[in-house]
């Protein structure tokens, strides 16, 4: 651990994230009147997860703190990735056979 | 005078200090929450044992027994299952026993959130109340994996079911939270990770398995509760849902909550075989990672429960291939016990017989495993009473026998009061027989073509006349399992009025919890400053005096 | 873990014992780690709780992405980034009550902790405002049923069946350049677009029910604040209480572009 789990964070730093989760709020809506096709969805994540690190980080201390505390949260992610990844493999796999039998009805 | 008697007064046991019924209700001692636990499970566990009997009982003879038809005998199976589950051997070992020696074993003064503690308590009870509320009512007839879409529409009071488990569920979620924090930030100085018992690596692997598990079954059964109240579309395939996903959903809480299950008794076991083997443990970090890599593959293999749901067949080989690998870890636990034993020193006290127990019962429960996570043998037994032999020869003949052998062995910690050896070793016995005549007939029924969840086979009779005698032979089998559980109730029990007082230290154990009185005092005892190795049992002598082992210098 | 890295809290102010230390911790520090994993923990299972609904989302937008198209168009993108702006900002001024209790400052910590609180009722409003356009166009699956049981039942418990103002959703698909859909077509897409309506609702309305259990815990800490009881050597529940707010906005943020930025 280098630093105090009881940091305090500078108000500037705090108005910065906030000032910078704004101006991705603004992007991420304004980049939803473009059509990207299938990057659509990569770039709203992609904004939605810099905004969610930026929280993380400075809001809930997560760079000052325990690397145990972000090790915790990234497995939660990753057990989520999981579940998300082979349920949608799965799901997309046995999508045609229910077509197939709407069809048939 | 004794050499023993060093301090003028002996503390008071946490039983009487502080005393009175409140003093109890409110406690935030982890001793007297297990013991509470442990109360309350054991009557839920006396309930699940009532349906299993009537189950039993139903499927001696062909055609109606003593139900007149099925839909009663769905009942019965639903609530023996979700009564086991959810409210007996989930919460068993983790809540009841671990509660009580977590801290001990550690050198702590209590878990990290005393409060948290009780709130589990509570909430179980809460849980219990709904699920005596579903029985009144009539109960549910789902099956204890609650499958939509037939969950969404039966009649039966599904919601109140689902809302108990949810309750359930938080208890058994804080009672992880506790124990996670508990082993990261209270380990007296002397206690490194290494130097824990295996007991707790085995809490801590159960405990990452209840954090991590669990809000899914939560989000699960929320969802199928508000599915069968105003239809989300979510489940339900007629409002365009989809009922694969529910099956996803509850087996990635579902599987993993079988290695909470079992977790903690191989855990017991650890503890148990060294102590009674009189032998170090044979490959301490084996059994420590093999606990977290058991409580991680244990979520990868949630599919194989869905061989024939309409999983697609890709999946379906994932599935199988994984679950293969979570043969290994628990192979390695096994492997490693046996190495123990290996000329040793062995005493066949309760604990230690119900340990052997869980070896011998849960390695044919886990190798007919392997049979079920093979695709095309799982479809041929699919349902039958194959899957069931096998289940229980893992759950009731693993995690129940854990259970059992932790009971006996830290009943004289618990209560201060010995029981009669003779006695505990006979019940062993009785639960031994029953438990493989009830069971392994439905291997060989199961494997012949008898579905589970029949309550009449007059039908099967046809081309297997000998069904009869199988189903008689494990009813009968059935009746001296319970029996016996009855007998290990009576021994105990018996032992609180004429036991005489329990040693400290009656096994001859080097964890903590054993280096302090039987029963402990309210206050924990500090850690020693230098925790030495908990499996070495050189320095433990028996004491004629105190008829109890005690450490030589 | 424990060794002592705040030494703020070590001391305490008088350098007398501190009250606040429980009597199973051996010092503050220990104790102030030991609630910090435990609300980690907590979150990383709160994390898992959502989990599941953003599968189901995800499960049905990788088969039917159609849908999702279709039902964005529904929503309201102005009011969604509002309450987007709404619960950062609240997320900015729970952060600063943190520092100001880290400094000792209550009347800052009391001002901040309003704010926050504020925020949030703010943020539900919002939502109640959504909420009540989707049910005057009966949009909310399950309408018929939730109806009934207010009604006194006078009639028997309708069948739950996805029924919205069909006028107003063909307007919408009109305006998405859907013109003139038969009987069947409109079936079958208003059979999907209940699906989303569902998802819709589980994941906001979960969301929702942890911002009402954030505002009920930040007003608890609101009223600690007011009577003094929290200062630079002990404010551990101001922090955790910020750590589970943080989290709820961070939920949000991906509720925002995953619901109502749809392409």
């Amino acid at each position: 651990m280098k630093t105090s789990p009881a940091h305090i964070v500078e108000v500037r730093v705090l108005l910065a994230v906030f000032a910078a989760l704004i101006m991705l709020t603004v992007v991420t809506v304004a980049v939803s009147y473009f059509d990207l096709g299938a990057f659509n969805l990569v770039v709203a994540m992609s904004i939605a997860t810099i905004k969610a690190a930026l929280v993380a980080f400075w809001f809930m201390h997560l760079r000052y703190d325990s690397g145990l505390h972000a090790f915790i949260f990234l497995v939660g992610v990753a057990f989520l990735g999981f579940f998300l990844i082979i349920t949608m493999l799965d799901a997309v796999t046995y999508h045609p056979a229910v077509q197939t039998w709407e069809q048939s009805k | 005078m004794d050499m023993m008697v060093s301090s003028p007064t002996p503390p008071k046991s946490y039983l009487v200090d502080p005393p009175g019924l409140r003093s109890w209700l409110l406690t935030r001692d982890h001793k007297r929450i297990g013991l509470m636990f442990l109360a309350v499970i054991s009557a839920s566990l006396a309930l699940g044992a009532t349906f299993a009997l009537l189950i039993r009982t139903e499927l001696t003879f062909p055609g109606p027994t003593i139900v007149s038809t099925g839909h009663i005998y769905n009942r019965l199976f639903t609530l023996h299952g979700t009564i086991m589950i959810f409210l007996f051997i989930i919460p068993s070992m983790p809540a009841s026993l671990g509660n009580f020696v977590l801290p001990l074993m550690l050198g702590a003064k209590d878990v990290a959130f005393p409060r948290l503690n009780l709130a589990s308590l509570y909430l179980y009870v809460g849980g219990l109340i709904f699920f005596l509320l579903v029985l009144v009512l009539g109960g549910v007839d789902t099956g204890w994996t609650f499958y939509a879409p037939y969950s969404t529409s039966t009649a039966a009071p599904v919601v109140l079911a689902v809302v108990g488990v949810f309750i359930l569920g938080f208890s058994s979620i804080f009672t992880g939270i506790n124990f996670l924090v508990t082993i990261h930030t209270m380990r007296p100085p002397g206690m490194g990770w290494f130097r824990m018992p295996l007991f707790l690596w085995a809490l801590y692997g159960t405990a990452i398995i209840q954090v991590l598990a669990t809000p899914i079954l939560a989000i699960t059964l929320l969802l199928l509760a508000v599915e069968r109240t105003v239809g989300i579309g979510i489940f339900d395939p007629a409002l365009g849902g989809d009922p694969i996903l529910f099956q996803h959903f509850f087996w990635f809480y579902s599987h993993p909550a079988v290695y909470i299950m079992i977790l903690p008794a191989m855990g017991i076991v650890t503890e148990v075989i060294c102590v009674f083997s009189r032998k170090h443990i044979f490959g301490y970090k084996f059994i420590a990672y093999s606990s977290l890599a058991i409580a991680l593959i244990g979520f990868l293999v949630w599919g194989h429960h869905m061989f024939v749901s309409g999983q697609s067949p890709l999946v379906g080989m994932i599935f199988s291939a994984l679950t293969f690998a979570v043969a290994i870890p628990s192979a390695i636990k096994v492997f490693n016990w046996l190495a123990t034993m290996y000329k040793g020193s062995i005493g066949l006290a309760p604990p230690m017989c119900f340990s052997l127990m869980f070896i011998a019962l849960f390695g044919i429960g886990g190798l007919t495993g392997l049979f079920l996570g093979s695709l095309v043998t799982n479809v041929h037994v699919h349902d039958t009473a194959f899957v069931v032999a096998h289940f229980h020869y893992t759950m009731a003949g693993g995690a129940l026998m854990g259970f059992l052998a932790g009971l006996y062995y830290w009943w004289p910690k618990m209560t201060g009061r010995m029981y009669n050896l003779a006695q505990g070793q006979i019940s062993a016995v009785l639960i031994f027989v029953g438990f493989n005549f009830t069971y392994f007939p439905q291997f060989i029924v199961g494997s012949r073509g008898m579905p589970r969840r029949y309550f009449d086979y007059t039908r099967l009779l046809d081309t297997h006349p000998e069904f009869t005698f199988y189903q008689i032979l494990s009813t009968a089998g059935g009746f001296l399992f319970v029996g016996g559980l009855v007998m290990v109730a009576f021994v105990l029990l018996r032992s609180l009025f004429v036991g005489r007082k329990a040693p400290a230290n009656p096994w001859g154990a080097a964890t903590l919890e054993w280096q302090c009185s039987s029963p402990p005092p309210h206050e924990n005892p500090p850690a020693p400053a230098n925790v030495g190795d908990c499996y070495v049992f050189d320095d433990f002598c028996f004491d004629e005096s105190a008829q109890g082992y005690v450490k030589v210098p | 873990m424990t060794e002592s890295h705040i030494p703020n809290m070590q001391e305490g102010n008088d350098g007398g014992p501190d009250a606040h230390l429980a009597h199973h911790f051996s010092s503050p520090a220990q104790q102030y780690d030991a609630a910090r994993l435990g609300m980690w923990i907590f979150l990383m299972t709160e994390i898992l709780f959502f989990g599941g609904l953003f599968c189901a989302y995800a499960v049905y937008r990788a088969n039917n992405p159609q849908i999702f198209v279709d039902g964005h168009r529904f929503l309201d993108k102005p009011l969604g980034a509002a309450n987007t702006v709404l619960l950062i900002f609240s997320s900015l001024t729970m952060a600063l009550a943190v520092r100001a209790v880290q400094l000792g400052r209550r009347r800052w910590l009391v001002g901040l902790l309003a704010i926050t609180i504020l925020c949030g009722l703010a943020f539900l409003g919002v939502k109640a405002i959504e909420y009540k356009h989707k049910w005057d166009h009966r949009m909310v699956p399950g309408q018929a049923r939730i109806a009934y049981w207010f009604s006194r039942g006078e009639t028997s418990e309708p069948l739950k069946k996805f029924q919205p103002d069909e006028a107003y959703v063909k307007e919408r698909l009109a305006q998405a350049g859907f013109e003139d859909l038969d009987q069947a077509e409109y079936d079958q897409r208003v059979k999907h677009l209940g699906t989303y309506m569902g998802i819709y609702f589980s994941l906001t309305g979960l969301h929702a029910l942890h911002v009402v259990a954030g505002i009920v815990a930040i007003s608890w800490i609101l009223v600690g604040a007011v009577r003094d009881r929290f200062g630079s050597n002990y404010f551990t529940p101001v922090d955790l209480g910020g750590l589970y707010w943080h989290l709820v906005d961070m939920i949000w943020i991906y509720l925002f572009p995953l619901l109502y930025l749809i392409h």
